[in-house]
């Protein structure tokens, strides 16, 4: 129900007294609604869908789980308490 | 692309799918709320990788699927009025109304347009003040955000040539409403890694609790989907029934609370008939009366419509989860993405139409 | 708060069958819904054996005068051009005309030597533009060394026309020894494409501005007979070939699935597709499988010489991406398969009618 992919914010500024920016999604730049997401710096990488962004993705969380998922498809054992 | 290509990384798909085996000692029937995420489930052919114990249900989390015949009708009616420029996200187009679709209404010299964000539609009512620009505002809680922001720059700008056809629809109500029917099998769920970017997971505590199901916030990508019905399943083999997040990197509990703040401020709850299912109390959203300004169906005269359904499509099983497309005797004959008889078979997110165009066998 | 469930209703089908007794859109995308058309409406009242065949381009046999001289056999052709905007990054219409129609003679088999071409005009189009596509297709015609010898020019009223609309014709000659269609795919058989996917069909999106996105992507549109000459020259195995034009790769595998009457199963990870072209289709919800080709054809190849035809396809200018991606087999006869990037099979179905930039 939501096609939503992340993109990395290349620019901010305002118009219409809005927050809006450009993202770059591996090389396609579109620009998009910042409203949602007033703590959002250069280099972000946001959630966008229908040409806004929802909310900054967690490169913390997100390697945590990639982390996670690789330790998951090494081992030979249940992982019983990934995911704490 | 960055944060998409490592979650379909073969070797982790396949090794967390090892480690479900591993786990599942029974059969577990498990759905995935959202569209995008049977699509994804469909297209990359997950279900047949995992464990035959594991039986994975497509729930009603397609928008174009669940808006009601009555709203499809009163769009096309909209659209067909002179100088209006109807605009829409591009998946509405081919879903059928009683007697026609949108594509029609343009074959008919209708100037209806699509637009991938609804502040397309508003700069459109900007270019052409001479014209009603009508947005068809459709979505779960994911779009409402978009919709609602078009709606406020609307009034904060004055652009009064501009107003909306709204149909939303909210994910718990539904929820509720499938694990409270009598002939329920759902054991688990995904639930909709988008709508709870937006929202948060709070609303699903008390329905964890009420059906005793377990909940895991799952994303998109086949890694996501992996791993969202691993954490699924470690629940129902412990017995437990929690609401986790497997998507971390996109949804805390409490949601983004500025997306949260401009919902509440333009729309209020409603009953909402689900095509295929029926009315479920409090499960959409309309403009809240201060808006009614910008509300298509007040601004244009559009009243009741009445259809006739006929029995053979069975789409509001099929949403209900309850039955498989391929149990359809319409499914692939009468019924196909070019002569659809529902909106499953339209909508490129319904069950159907993945089911059609992945795995006719 | 005790909540009240409501009652299901049960099944409630919203909808008879959509009729559709005029033309969409969707009848123009190349996909099932054009097929239909013409099955319906335009096969069975012109019907004959060249046309029914249904290959990129008709074959037919002229007998010469001289009664113990094999008769001569002609690859015709013909295409209608609309694409709007007239310009985008690589190419224009006029280049798009030629190059149409050099590649589906050159996918016969054939070399391609006379072109016509007719223009309808709308009224007010500045000469300049004009004059910027004639230009264009003058550069193309002799990069593919062909001649355009006749032409035709009409002129509408402003309104019946969006801009300029070009229909090209074409005629090629087959050599004796080549029988290159679409009936011809053989289980065992490799399938090779050329290039990166669905990079002109982003391309002309881009260039129309109305989902407002913008990248680096040019259209790919080239003229393809010169690396069919030297993939012929090299391989007597070249069984089927195709440009996959509207509809994009999976539709025109289809078409050969069809009428060869064998399975075709893909490897995604095999496939070439740019990544930028990529994260356009993710963005849109898109599939590059479905996307528009103007520089690209398919190969299936006997799979003794596979490797010498993908070798001289890479020794050319348009075929230095090219790559296997796949096989052809007896099971699902008619039917192509896709082994996905995480293990899984799926089905790779025609484009039903228009696409759509998706929400979901």
């Amino acid at each position: 129900m939501c096609l939503g992919i992340p993109g990395k914010i290349i620019e901010i500024y305002q118009i219409n007294n809005m927050q809006m920016g450009k993202i770059d999604f591996g090389g396609v730049v579109r620009e998009v609604c910042l409203e949602y997401v007033p703590d959002a710096k250069l280099g972000d990488y946001a959630l966008i869908h229908v040409g806004f962004a929802l909310n900054i993705l967690s490169e913390h969380e997100a390697q945590e789980t990639l982390d996670l998922l690789k330790q998951v498809s090494m081992s030979e054992e249940p992982v019983d308490d990934i995911f704490g | 692309m960055k944060h998409i290509e490592e979650y379909r990384d073969s070797h982790l798909v396949q090794g967390v799918i090892a480690e479900i085996r591993r786990m599942t000692t029974r059969r577990w029937v498990i759905m995935e709320i959202c569209g995008g995420q049977t699509h994804a489930i469909m297209r990359y052919g997950l279900d047949q990788l995992l464990p035959a114990e594991i039986e994975l249900v497509h729930g009603p989390g397609c928008p174009v699927c669940v808006t009601s015949l009555e709203l499809v009708d009163k769009a096309i009616a909209i659209a067909s009025s002179p100088d209006v420029i109807f605009t829409s996200y591009g998946d509405m187009l081919r879903v059928p109304g009683s007697r026609q679709d949108l594509f029609s209404v343009r074959a008919n010299g209708g100037d209806v347009r699509v637009v991938y964000s609804p502040l397309d539609a508003l700069e459109t009512a900007k270019q052409n003040p001479a014209k009603q620009v009508v947005f068809l505002a459709i979505g779960f809680e994911t779009t409402a955000p978009a919709n609602g922001m078009s709606v406020l720059q609307a009034q904060k700008q004055g652009i009064h040539n501009f107003s909306v056809l709204v149909s939303h629809v909210r994910v718990p109500p539904a929820m509720h409403a499938i694990l409270g029917a009598p002939h329920n099998r759902i054991q688990g769920f995904l639930a909709a890694g988008h709508v709870c970017a937006v929202m948060g997971y709070w609303e699903y505590l008390p329905i964890s609790r009420q059906y005793h199901v377990p909940m895991v916030v799952t994303g998109f990508e086949p890694l996501d989907i992996a791993q969202g019905i691993l954490m699924t399943v470690r629940q129902l083999e412990q017995g437990s029934a929690r609401v986790e997040n497997g998507y971390t990197r996109l949804v805390t509990k409490e949601g983004n609370q500025s997306a949260q703040a401009v919902i509440d401020r333009v729309f209020e709850s409603c009953d909402q008939k689900w095509r295929g299912i029926g009315v479920i109390p409090h499960s959409g959203w309309r403009l809240k009366p201060e808006f009614s300004a910008f509300d298509a169906e007040t601004r244009f005269d559009i009243s009741e419509i009445k259809t006739d359904e006929p029995p053979v499509c069975i789409a509001g099983l099929i949403l209900q989860g309850l039955k498989k497309p391929y149990e359809c005797p319409a499914f692939g004959t009468q019924c196909t993405p070019i002569t659809p008889l529902g909106a499953t078979m339209v909508s490129s997110e319904g069950a159907c139409a993945a089911y059609y165009r992945y795995r006719r066998d | 708060m005790k909540t009240i469930t409501p009652p299901l209703d049960g099944p409630v089908c919203p909808l008879p069958l959509t009729h559709h007794d005029q033309i969409v859109l969707g009848h123009g995308s190349g996909g099932k819904m054009t097929h239909d058309l013409i099955a319906k409406v335009f096969r069975p009242p012109l019907s004959n054996p060249a046309l029914d065949a249904g290959d990129d381009a008709a074959v037919v046999q002229v007998c010469n005068v001289a009664p113990n001289q094999a008769p001569l056999r002609l690859a015709v052709s013909t295409d209608s051009h609309v694409v709007w905007p007239l310009f985008f990054a690589g190419g224009d219409i006029g280049r798009l005309a030629v190059c149409g129609t050099v590649n589906d003679l050159a996918m016969m088999g054939a070399k391609p030597l006379y072109l016509t071409a007719g223009f309808v005009i709308e009224e007010g189009l500045d000469i300049a533009v004009l004059q910027q596509v004639v230009t264009s297709m003058q550069a193309a015609a002799q990069e593919a060394r062909v001649q355009i010898v006749a032409g035709d020019t009409k002129v509408v009223q402003k309104g019946k026309a969006d801009k300029l609309f070009i229909n090209t014709s074409g005629i090629g000659s087959i050599n004796t020894d080549i029988h290159i269609n679409g009936s011809n795919a053989q289980p065992g058989d490799i399938v090779i494409v050329s290039g990166t996917l669905g990079d002109h069909g982003i391309a002309v999106l881009e260039a129309r501005g109305e989902l407002g996105f913008e990248t680096n992507i040019q259209s790919d549109v080239a003229p393809l007979n010169h690396l069919v000459e030297a993939i012929l020259s090299v391989s007597h195995q070249i069984h089927v070939l195709r440009d996959p034009t509207r509809g994009g790769l999976a539709t025109s595998l289809n078409e050969i699935a069809a009428q060869s009457q064998v399975g075709i199963l893909l490897e995604e990870n095999q496939i070439p597709v740019h990544p930028t072209t990529a994260a356009a289709c993710e963005m849109l919800g898109f599939d590059p499988l479905y996307v528009a080709n103007e520089g690209k054809l398919i190969a299936i190849v006997g799979p003794d010489d596979a490797q010498v035809v993908l070798d001289a396809m890479r020794a050319t200018l348009y075929g230095a991406g090219a790559a296997i991606i796949g096989e052809v087999g007896s099971h699902h006869p008619g039917r192509v398969l896709l082994k996905t990037a995480i293990g899984g099979t799926r089905i790779v179905d025609v484009l039903a009618g228009e696409m759509l930039p998706r929400i979901c």
